[in-house]
């Protein structure tokens, strides 16, 4: 009798399961991809969309980019499109600029932010300024891309941070992917923007794999500049990031939630035109504010939203002042134990979070 | 006696004449075109060279000689205009050296569809590449009819195919191998011509710029002005090799007579030739010869006599070249050429006029042109109460 009762459960079981299983079916379904095949995506999509775009800089070509970012696009685009420049930073940029400026879209890579500042006045002002300078006569529409910030044990001269640098600059657009959804839909965007924008990625984060949701995998899917995102919404306090710390923001959040602790993350996606606005609503819901960066402390981006926050209505809802967790003000050492506590971790966010909240 | 007098009566029933007659007498006493001499170019890495003979045509020979004229009238009002302090900041000029045969003659060499792209000597470009005096004067004053609305002044200004104007010493260079890779993507036979200056050419983009031209074979003609002094340092002081039409190394180059229009179409033309077909980068060195001290504030008689100055002018001055040319072999007449003298000042006078009357552009419009086709959107300004808005 039990047997006989297993013999119909399970298929049973099984029939129920099939059911479950059709009914998500009809869902769209979610695919698994990671940042760096999210940026390669976007790039096909629009070196396919519009033949003006091309992409330049160092082994992008056929090594299929330092990172593997590039891959297959050379294969898929040949060698009018994707162009291996020799090591000449200046002088690559300055060819990709004045491409622009000939009407030409180029996306510009650079193998890592660190040796852009060996064309940063190509930049700043060949890119950045020439739109204004000539009374909206010349437009420069290229994109600047690449690794930012620290990685794991390269040392000082290859771990610096370029958010506050480019943010500073009148004319620039600079995002700041940290997801998947955010590195195709930001990379789509600057691609499509006729201003020059700065790409900021994260080469830790290229192979980390995020669910990119249906409307993501659309070939029109673009995330607006100059957005914030809500990626959890909290009630205690306001955390606010960009790029890889989101992730450990997310965390943190997770850990402070089992005391009680709800906290609001913003994943900042954009530095600069900086959505300062979303900040401040969130201020003046939760009365806290934290804000997290991988570069170094002075004149950075908590900096600037700290100034800011102070100079709009959400100042007065400010039941503590705004505190700011970032890079150690150091040249990154290169040891291990030098370097981990020479980056913001988990620990650091939380304490910070615990302090402003007076735990 | 009588024959006098009927040549000056002839020549006052020219002057007297309306235009229309007066082409039919110029039909009748000038020559149609004339063939000259022209100096001879140094090669690097070339087999052949410009032609050293080229004919000018009265036509062309009036037009060069007027274009000449208006670029060294206008850069003398921005003198004077500077001197009076209504032009302000950083106001380079064309003067001394005499370059007008450079932007001219290049002008002459290509077509209005192929590109240009300099350093901050720019205003006889902007008015070769097609902006009036008037546009540029006003810019110089930072007026809101300024070619650029007052925004970026005397390195900065703008036309189509034409892109400036560019303050910061030798960028401009791998801007104009940009160019030159837009010309060969899209395939048009469009060439780009990127001029810098000695000084300038000791600058290490530039060799990247090079390197990256000849290995994609881009179109792009790299003309080095050569005046002799970058700012007070005189070339032998600052390069250790100065023949810069050899500077390109593997790119074959020219050095060319800056002072003579003629020689500058030329090489322009046979440097254009070799670029469309396809054959990579070429070199042009454009000698200019300082007869002057480096600026206004030095007049340079210390160490030369008045007359040698002098005697230096008379030889190398290009418009005064290309006069006697013209003159000599019956192109033109000296009365005709100084009409065209007459209105060419009308014309710089009524384009300083307009400059220093037209009102400045608007504090409203501060932070407007930030961004290129984006909604308006607000720009701080000194302080956070302080805004401006923005429009693309």
């Amino acid at each position: 009798m039990a047997v006989a009762a297993v013999l119909v459960r399970r298929p049973l079981e099984q029939v129920s399961g099939l059911l479950r299983r059709r009914f998500h079916r009809t869902a769209p379904a979610a695919l698994q991809v990671t940042v760096r095949d999210a940026i390669n995506q976007g790039m096909d999509e629009e070196l396919e969309r519009d033949e003006k775009v091309f992409l330049l800089g160092e082994e992008v070509a056929q090594y299929d980019g330092a990172y593997k970012v590039s891959r297959g696009l050379w294969k898929k685009y040949g060698d009018k499109r994707i162009i291996d420049t020799p090591i000449s930073e200046m002088g690559f940029a300055g060819i990709a600029v004045g491409a622009a400026m000939a009407g030409l879209r180029p996306i510009c890579e650079f193998m890592t932010f660190n040796f852009s500042m060996q064309a940063i006045d190509q930049v700043i002002n060949s890119a950045a300024k020439t739109y204004y300078m000539s009374g909206g006569l010349q437009s420069v529409p290229i994109v600047f891309r690449g690794p930012n910030g620290a990685s794991a044990g390269v040392a000082a001269q290859h771990s610096q941070c370029f958010a506050a640098w480019y943010g500073h600059c009148p004319g620039l657009k600079v995002v700041s992917p940290w997801s998947s959804e955010d590195a195709k839909g930001l990379i789509k965007s600057a691609i499509r923007d006729n201003n020059p924008v700065v790409v900021l990625e994260n080469e830790l984060m290229y192979g980390v794999p995020f669910e990119l949701p249906s409307e993501a995998q659309s070939k029109d899917f673009l995330i607006p500049i100059g957005k914030a995102k809500i990626e959890r919404q909290g009630t205690h306090v306001t955390i606010v990031a960009h790029s890889r710390p989101v992730g450990h923001c997310l965390e943190a959040a997770t850990v402070l939630s089992k005391e009680g602790i709800e906290c609001e993350v913003i994943n900042l996606r954009t530095i600069r035109p900086m959505d300062i606005e979303t900040i401040e609503a969130s201020v003046m819901k939760t009365n806290h504010l934290v804000t997290v960066e991988g570069g170094w402390p002075q004149f950075g981006v908590g900096a600037e939203i700290c100034a800011r926050i102070m100079e709009g209505p959400a100042f007065n809802f400010l039941d503590a002042p705004a505190v700011r967790v970032t890079g150690a003000d150091v040249p990154m050492p290169y040891a291990k134990i030098l370097e981990d506590n020479s980056v913001p971790q988990v620990k650091d966010i939380i304490f910070a979070i615990k302090k402003t909240l007076n735990i | 006696m009588r024959k006098m007098l009927a040549a000056v009566s002839r020549v006052l029933s020219v002057v007297a004449q309306k235009p229309a007659s007066r082409v039919l007498v110029a039909s009748r006493h000038f020559a149609n075109d004339a063939t000259f001499e022209i100096k001879k170019c140094d090669l690097h890495r070339l087999e052949e060279g410009p032609p050293v003979t080229t004919v000018l045509t009265r036509e062309d020979g009036l037009k060069y000689y007027r274009m000449m004229q208006t670029v060294r009238r206008m850069e003398l009002k921005a003198d004077q205009l500077y001197k009076q302090k209504i032009i302000r900041g950083f106001c380079h000029l064309m003067l001394l050296p005499m370059q007008e045969a450079c932007c001219v003659g290049l002008e002459a060499g290509i077509n209005p569809t192929d590109h240009l792209i300099t350093a901050y000597r720019a205003h006889g470009f902007t008015f070769t590449r097609g902006l009036s005096v008037r546009e540029i004067l006003a810019e110089l004053t930072g007026r809101r009819g300024g070619c650029a609305k007052g925004k970026g002044g005397s390195m900065h200004m703008y036309a189509k195919n034409f892109y400036g104007g560019n303050g910061i010493v030798g960028a401009q260079v791998p801007l104009g191998a940009g160019i030159a890779l837009a010309c060969k993507y899209n395939g048009k036979d469009e060439v780009c011509l990127t001029l810098y200056g000695d000084g300038a050419a000791n600058q290490g983009q530039i060799f990247e710029a090079y390197n990256m031209a000849a290995l994609w074979k881009l179109p792009c003609i790299f003309i080095c002005e050569n005046n002799r002094y970058g700012m007070g340092t005189s070339v032998e002081r600052a390069a250790a090799s100065t023949d810069y039409y050899k500077r390109g190394d593997f790119i074959p180059g020219l050095r060319v007579d800056g002072m003579d229009i003629l020689c500058v179409r030329e090489a322009t033309k046979f440097a254009a030739a070799y670029c469309r077909s396809g054959k990579g980068p070429i070199l042009m060195e454009l000698q200019t010869y300082r007869y002057h001290g480096h600026s206004m504030s030095d007049p340079g008689v210390s160490y030369r006599t008045r007359e040698e100055i002098q005697e230096v002018r008379s030889k190398s001055d290009p418009i005064m070249l290309l006069k006697d040319r013209m003159v000599n072999s019956n192109l033109a007449s000296v009365e005709e050429l100084k009409e065209i003298d007459v209105e060419v000042r009308k014309e710089i006078e009524d384009a300083a006029q307009f400059a220093t009357a037209d009102p400045e552009p608007p504090l409203e419009e501060l932070g407007y042109h930030i961004y290129c086709n984006d909604p308006p959107f607000e720009v701080r300004g000194a302080n956070q109460w302080i805004k401006f808005k923005s429009i693309s």
